[in-house]
């Protein structure tokens, strides 16, 4: 059963809610579940953000490295190269997120226009 | 605990609510609606319609998540597949509900609240709230966290309608930088979002493992890569702060 395998209207949404939906909202409404056993400054919190840091980093390392749509026709050292430009830029100018994305997209744009030319 | 004599008051929670919506005008919210235009043009280069793109949003909410399904849709997954690959790259939402939680709850709040809010919760508004909960009084956070994930979702689905509707689709350019906005808004807030230093031990061994995990588990690796670094970067944590107190 894939998503175009039922030529319904209705059938897309369902594929949308139970892919998609009951995948994404299982885990917060697990989370709030194991919240209500913890305290607010229980040491397994450490290790629960730590847990959640490294998960999101490695959505983001997939993001740049193995990205969707028109990001994955860009060259793959383009891309690290911009997200490291972006990440200095955020430290240089005491953590302003604007300006990490600002020039990490500055140097995506440059590097596809001179690499496409 | 601090909170034990203070009043609920439903004036001053309409207060607090307000407070959230008006995180609309920050740098944060700018960028996720410049990350939304990018997940709008993906979605329409994908083939799908308008009002299935807004159910996701809806449904759904954090980008990540909706840019995997579309990825596994595209790849013509099974529902079971698609299910799996986008249950993996949502796991992360767990341990950030479990630390969010304990934060945002007052001695009343009731669980059926918690469990309504945490559809809410995805990077932009869990950084939000873990960055500004301590200035705001504790019995009036989940108004708070409400006000922000309000406005956080309406602006969004504006901007998924009116980029389905207005122009056509974007030069391949615009939307390659824009689908580039995700990671990079991501990359930088999740550094500043870290309460301890294990916290960037994470954060990097996370992005350097991710590749290696990859190429062994290639379903698996968000998984495998969260689990390895995050307990790498908890023991790293404890040895350090033993070494120095």
């Amino acid at each position: 059963m894939t998503f175009q395998s039922i030529d319904a209207a209705w059938w897309p949404y369902l594929f949308i809610f139970l892919a998609g939906s009951v995948a994404t909202d299982m885990w917060r409404f697990l989370g709030v579940y194991f919240a209500g056993h913890v305290d607010e400054n229980a040491e397994i919190l450490v290790f629960v953000r730590t847990l959640a840091t490294a998960l999101v980093a490695a959505v983001i390392a997939k993001l740049i490295l193995y990205p969707e749509g028109a990001l994955a026709m860009t060259p793959v050292w383009l891309r690290i190269g911009a997200a490291a430009s972006g990440f200095a830029a955020y430290l240089g100018t005491g953590k302003k997120v604007y300006a990490g994305v600002l020039s990490a997209e500055a140097v995506l744009i440059a590097g596809i226009l001179a690499t496409s030319a | 605990m601090q909170d034990t004599h203070e009043q609920y008051n439903q004036s001053e929670a309409w207060h607090w609510y307000r407070r959230g919506l008006a995180r609309l005008f920050s740098v944060p919210a700018l960028i996720l609606m410049g990350a939304f235009t990018g997940f709008s043009g993906l979605a329409r280069d994908a083939g799908f319609s308008v009002w299935q793109t807004e159910f996701m949003v809806l449904t759904i909410w954090a980008l990540p998540s909706k840019v995997v399904l579309i990825g596994a849709i595209m790849a013509k997954s099974s529902l079971v597949g698609a299910f799996i690959a986008v249950s993996l790259s949502a796991v992360r939402l767990m341990p950030m509900t479990v630390a969010l939680v304990p934060e945002m709850r007052a001695k009343t709040t009731s669980k059926f609240v918690l469990y309504a809010l945490s559809h809410f919760i995805a990077v932009t508004a869990w950084v939000m709230s873990m960055e500004t909960f301590k200035t705001v009084p504790r019995a009036y956070r989940t108004a708070y966290f409400a006000g922000i994930a309000s406005v956080l979702m309406s602006s969004n689905l504006c901007v998924v309608f009116l980029l389905f509707k207005v122009g056509d689709s974007l030069p391949p350019l615009a939307s390659a930088a824009l689908i580039f906005v995700t990671p990079l808004y991501f990359l930088c807030s999740l550094w500043g979002s870290a309460r301890e230093r294990a916290g960037h031990y994470a954060m990097v061994l996370g992005l350097v493992l991710t590749p290696l995990f990859h190429a062994l588990f290639p379903q698996g690796d968000i998984l495998a890569t969260g689990f390895a670094g995050g307990i790498l970067a908890y023991v790293i944590g404890r040895r350090k702060a033993a070494v120095r107190p």
